[in-house]
C-alpha cells in the first residue's frame, strides 16, 4: 500500500515537472491528414515552420483516405480531434463545417487568404453563411494525359478538335496501339472521363446556363457531348466495361496505351511508377476550330483550424504559413501537384502546362455544384454514363435520368 | 455436462457460473446491444455529418422505404440480396451437401480433400475477393485466358463489368469461398447418422438418389437448420465480397448493389460520389436488423419442426 502511494506520488510529481517544462517551452499542435504518401514533404514543411516559430511543434498524423472522413467526424463529434485539420472541399466540407467544428477564417485572422483566387476560396466556403473555413491546398484538373513517345513513334500530335481526336484514335488503333488506357468498371472513373474529354464541348456557357436554370441536363450540348463520348469509347482499353481503375492505370504506365483521360494528379502517380515515361497533357478537344479549349478544375481540400482547439493562435500561425507563396511553391514542386496560391514558381513543365490551362477552365461540374445532396450529380453521372457506355441506354436516356435526379432538389430545374 | 450436473449447487458454484457469464454478457451489452439500441435512437434524428440535429420522428424510415431518392436504391439492393440468398442456397449449401456426401463415402484421397475443401473458408474475404477480381480481369485474368486457350472466345466477357454477369460472378466467388463450411457441417451431420440405418436402407434396395432424398436429407435436418439460418443472415448482411470486387457503388450502374453497400454509402459517405447521411443510414440498419431478426427466427422455428429425433 505504501509502495503504491509512493509510486503514484512520484509519477504525479514527474508528470507535473514534465508538463510544466513542456508548457513553458513548446505548444504542440496535432495535424491530421489522409496523405500518408506525402509524409516526408509535410515533415519538411513542419521543420521549416518551426525554424520560424520555435515555440510551436507540430505532430503530423495520417489516416487511410477511405476512413478519414469517418474517423475525423467521430473525433470532432466527441469534442476531440486535432488542432489543424486537412479537410475536403464542397459537400464533404459542409458536413464538418455546418455543425460548427471549424473556425471561420477571414482576412483578419488569416490575411494570406488574399493569396487565393475566388474559386479556390469558394470550394472551402460554407454556402449557408458564406464564410471560408479552410486554406485551399491543391488545384486539380481533368484533362488528357498522353505518352509523348508513343505519339512521336506514330507520327501524331495532340488533337485540337474532336474530329482530329477521332482521326488520331483511328490512326493509333490501325497501328495496334490502344488509344486510351481508360476503363469504366470503377464508377467514379466515368466522371473523370467526362471531365477530361467533354469539357470543351460543354463549355463555360453551358455551366452558366445550368447555374441560372436557363438550361438543364437535357440540353443538346450535354446530350451531343455524351453521344461523342459513346462514339470514342470504342478506343478505350479492350473490354473497358470490365477494366477497373488500377488496371487502366497499369495499361498506361506500362506504355501500352497512348492516352489517359483523367486527373492532373495522375501525372505524378504515373511518373512514380515508371520514371522513364515522357508525358504531356492537353485539354478536352473542341467541337470546331476556334472554340475555347477547356479543362475541368476543382479544389481538393484545405487546411482548417478546429474550433474547439485550445491552441487556436498557434494553429492559425501554422495555417497562415500553409497559405504563403513559399509554401505553395514547395508544395507544387515537391508533390508535382498545383497549389492554388497565386505567384508561385513552378519548375515542373507539366505542372506549368496545367497551371496555364487552369487559367481558362470550367468547373468539374458535378463535384463543384451538385455533390451536396442525394442523389448527387456525381452518383447520377457516374452510373448513367457507365450504363450508356455499356450500351444499355442512349445518350438521351442518360441525360434524362441525370436531369430527373438533380431536378428532385435543384430549384432552377423545377421552374 | 455430466460432471457439472453432479456438483452441488453451492454458493461457490453459483459464483463460478456468474464469473463465467457476467464478462461476456457485459461485453455483449457494451459492444452489441448498446450500439444496436443507439443506432435505433439515431435513426429518429436529422444529422449533419456526425453531429446530431433535431428529432424528426419516423421521417428517415419513410425515406428509406418510400422516398423518391432512397427507396428505389434500397429495393433494387434488396432484390439483389434475395437473388444472392436463393443462388447461394442452391450453389453453396446444395453444393456443400453433395460434397459432404462424396466425402462421407470416403473416396480415394478423402482425407486430403476434406482439408482442401475447407481451406478457402480460412482465407480472409479480402484476399478471396481480390483474388477473384484478378481471375475475372477481362484482359489478363485466368478465366478469360482459359476460355481463349480452349477456343471458346465467344464465352469470354468482362465478367465484373457486364451487368448480366457481375452479380453472378460475385455469388460464385462467395460460394467458392464458403462452400467448405456447409460441407463440413453436413459431413459431421452425416457421420452422426447411425450406420445401421443407411445399411438397412441399402439392404432394402434403395438407389443412391432415394437414399439421399429419403434417408440422409431428413436425418441431417439439424445441420440444415443451422446452415439455412446462417446463410439467410449472411445473404442479407452481404458486404465484403461486393465491396472488394465491385466497390461501394455496386458497379456497373447498381446491378450488384446490395443493402450492405447502400448502408455503408449512406451512413459514411462515398468519397468519390456522395456525402454521408447518418440518420438514413441508421434507419436502414435498423430496418435491416429487424427484418433479419424476424425472418431468421421464423425460418429457424419452421426448420426446427422438420428435425427428427433418432
Amino acid at each position: 500500500m505504501r509502495l503504491t502511494r509512493r509510486i503514484l506520488m512520484g509519477a504525479a510529481a514527474g508528470s507535473f515537472l514534465l508538463s510544466g517544462t513542456a508548457a513553458m517551452a513548446q505548444t504542440e499542435l496535432t495535424f491530421w491528414s489522409w496523405r500518408q504518401e506525402d509524409k516526408a514533404f509535410y515533415t519538411d514543411v513542419i521543420k521549416k515552420f518551426q525554424a520560424k516559430e520555435p515555440g510551436i511543434t507540430v505532430k503530423f498524423e495520417t489516416y487511410a483516405p477511405e476512413n478519414y472522413q469517418t474517423i475525423l467526424s467521430t473525433a470532432l463529434a466527441a469534442g476531440r480531434g486535432p488542432d489543424v485539420i486537412q479537410v475536403r472541399a464542397y459537400g464533404n466540407l459542409e458536413t464538418i463545417a455546418t455543425p460548427g467544428y471549424l473556425l471561420a477564417l477571414d482576412k483578419q485572422n488569416v490575411p494570406e487568404l488574399a493569396n487565393f483566387p475566388e474559386t479556390a476560396l469558394a470550394a472551402e466556403t460554407l454556402r449557408s453563411d458564406g464564410k471560408v473555413y479552410a486554406v485551399p491546398f491543391a488545384t486539380q484538373a481533368q484533362l488528357v494525359v498522353y505518352n509523348k513517345k508513343i505519339f512521336k513513334d506514330n507520327g501524331v500530335n495532340p488533337p485540337k478538335t474532336w474530329d482530329e481526336m477521332m482521326a488520331l484514335t483511328q490512326a493509333l488503333k490501325a497501328k495496334n496501339v490502344t488509344p486510351f488506357g481508360n476503363g469504366t468498371a470503377t464508377a467514379w472513373q466515368n466522371e473523370t472521363i467526362v471531365g477530361g474529354l467533354l469539357s470543351s464541348m460543354l463549355g463555360k456557357d453551358f455551366e452558366a446556363d445550368i447555374i441560372s436554370g436557363k438550361a438543364n441536363f437535357t440540353d443538346p450540348r450535354f446530350v451531343s457531348a455524351l453521344a461523342k463520348l459513346k462514339d470514342i469509347s470504342q478506343y478505350f482499353s479492350p473490354n473497358f466495361t470490365g477494366v477497373d481503375y488500377p488496371s487502366s492505370q497499369q495499361l498506361f504506365v506500362a506504355g501500352r496505351a497512348a492516352m489517359f483521360a483523367g486527373g492532373s494528379y495522375e501525372v505524378a502517380n504515373f511518373k512514380n511508377q515508371n520514371p522513364t515515361l515522357d508525358l504531356g497533357v492537353f485539354p478536352a478537344p473542341v467541337l470546331k476550330a476556334g472554340d475555347q479549349a477547356l479543362i475541368a478544375t476543382y479544389y481538393d481540400g484545405g487546411y482548417a483550424v478546429n474550433a474547439k482547439s485550445e491552441k487556436k493562435d498557434a494553429a492559425l500561425k501554422f495555417v497562415r504559413f500553409l497559405a504563403t507563396p513559399e509554401y505553395g511553391t514547395s508544395f507544387t514542386n515537391t508533390l508535382k501537384n498545383l497549389s492554388p496560391i497565386k505567384d508561385i514558381k513552378i519548375e515542373d513543365p507539366i505542372t506549368q502546362d496545367v497551371a496555364k490551362l487552369a487559367d481558362n477552365s470550367m468547373s468539374y461540374l458535378m463535384l463543384v455544384r451538385f455533390r451536396y445532396q442525394e442523389p448527387s450529380g456525381s452518383v447520377l453521372l457516374q452510373s448513367n454514363v457507365q450504363k450508356m457506355l455499356a450500351g444499355q441506354q442512349t445518350p438521351e436516356q442518360a441525360a434524362a435520368e441525370i436531369n430527373k435526379g438533380i431536378a428532385t432538389y435543384y430549384k432552377p430545374f423545377q421552374k | 455436462m455430466q460432471a457439472s450436473r453432479q456438483q452441488p449447487r453451492t454458493l461457490k458454484h453459483q459464483l463460478w457460473v456468474a464469473f463465467l457469464v457476467v464478462p461476456p454478457l457485459a461485453f455483449m451489452s457494451l459492444f452489441v446491444v448498446y450500439p444496436i439500441l443507439s443506432a435505433f435512437a439515431y435513426a429518429f434524428y436529422d444529422w449533419q455529418g456526425l453531429a446530431r440535429g433535431e428529432f424528426v420522428g419516423i421521417k428517415n424510415f419513410k425515406e428509406v422505404l418510400f422516398g423518391v431518392t432512397m427507396a428505389p436504391v434500397v429495393w433494387n439492393a434488396f432484390l439483389h440480396n434475395v437473388y444472392a440468398l436463393v443462388a447461394l442456397m442452391i450453389i453453396q449449401n446444395g453444393g456443400g451437401f453433395l460434397l459432404a456426401w462424396l466425402l462421407y463415402k470416403e473416396p480415394f484421397g478423402f482425407r486430403f480433400h476434406r482439408v482442401a475443401v475447407f481451406v478457402p473458408v480460412v482465407l480472409s474475404t479480402i484476399i478471396v475477393g481480390f483474388l477473384w477480381k484478378l481471375f475475372l480481369n477481362p484482359n489478363f485474368g485466368i478465366v478469360n485466358q482459359a476460355l481463349y486457350s480452349l477456343g471458346l472466345d465467344f464465352l469470354a466477357k468482362p465478367w465484373l463489368g457486364d451487368s448480366s454477369t457481375a452479380l453472378g460472378a460475385l455469388i460464385l466467388a462467395n460460394a467458392w469461398h464458403f462452400v467448405g463450411f456447409p460441407t463440413l457441417v453436413y459431413l459431421a451431420g452425416m457421420q452422426r447418422i447411425p450406420p445401421e440405418i443407411i445399411e438397412a436402407a441399402r439392404l432394402d434396395g434403395t438407389n443412391e438418389w432415394q437414399l439421399l432424398k429419403n434417408v440422409v436429407w431428413p436425418l441431417v435436418a439439424p445441420s440444415t437448420t443451422i446452415l439455412f439460418t446462417l446463410l439467410f443472415i449472411g445473404a442479407f448482411n452481404w458486404f465484403e465480397i461486393p465491396y472488394v470486387m465491385v466497390g461501394l457503388d455496386g458497379s456497373p450502374f447498381g446491378t450488384t448493389d446490395v443493402l450492405g453497400l447502400v448502408f455503408y454509402r449512406t451512413a459514411f459517405g462515398n468519397q468519390s460520389a456522395s456525402i454521408q447521411n447518418f440518420g438514413l443510414g441508421s434507419a436502414l440498419a435498423t430496418l435491416l436488423f429487424l427484418f433479419i431478426v424476424v425472418f431468421a427466427s421464423m425460418l429457424t422455428l419452421w426448420l426446427r419442426r422438420r428435425e427428427i429425433q433418432f
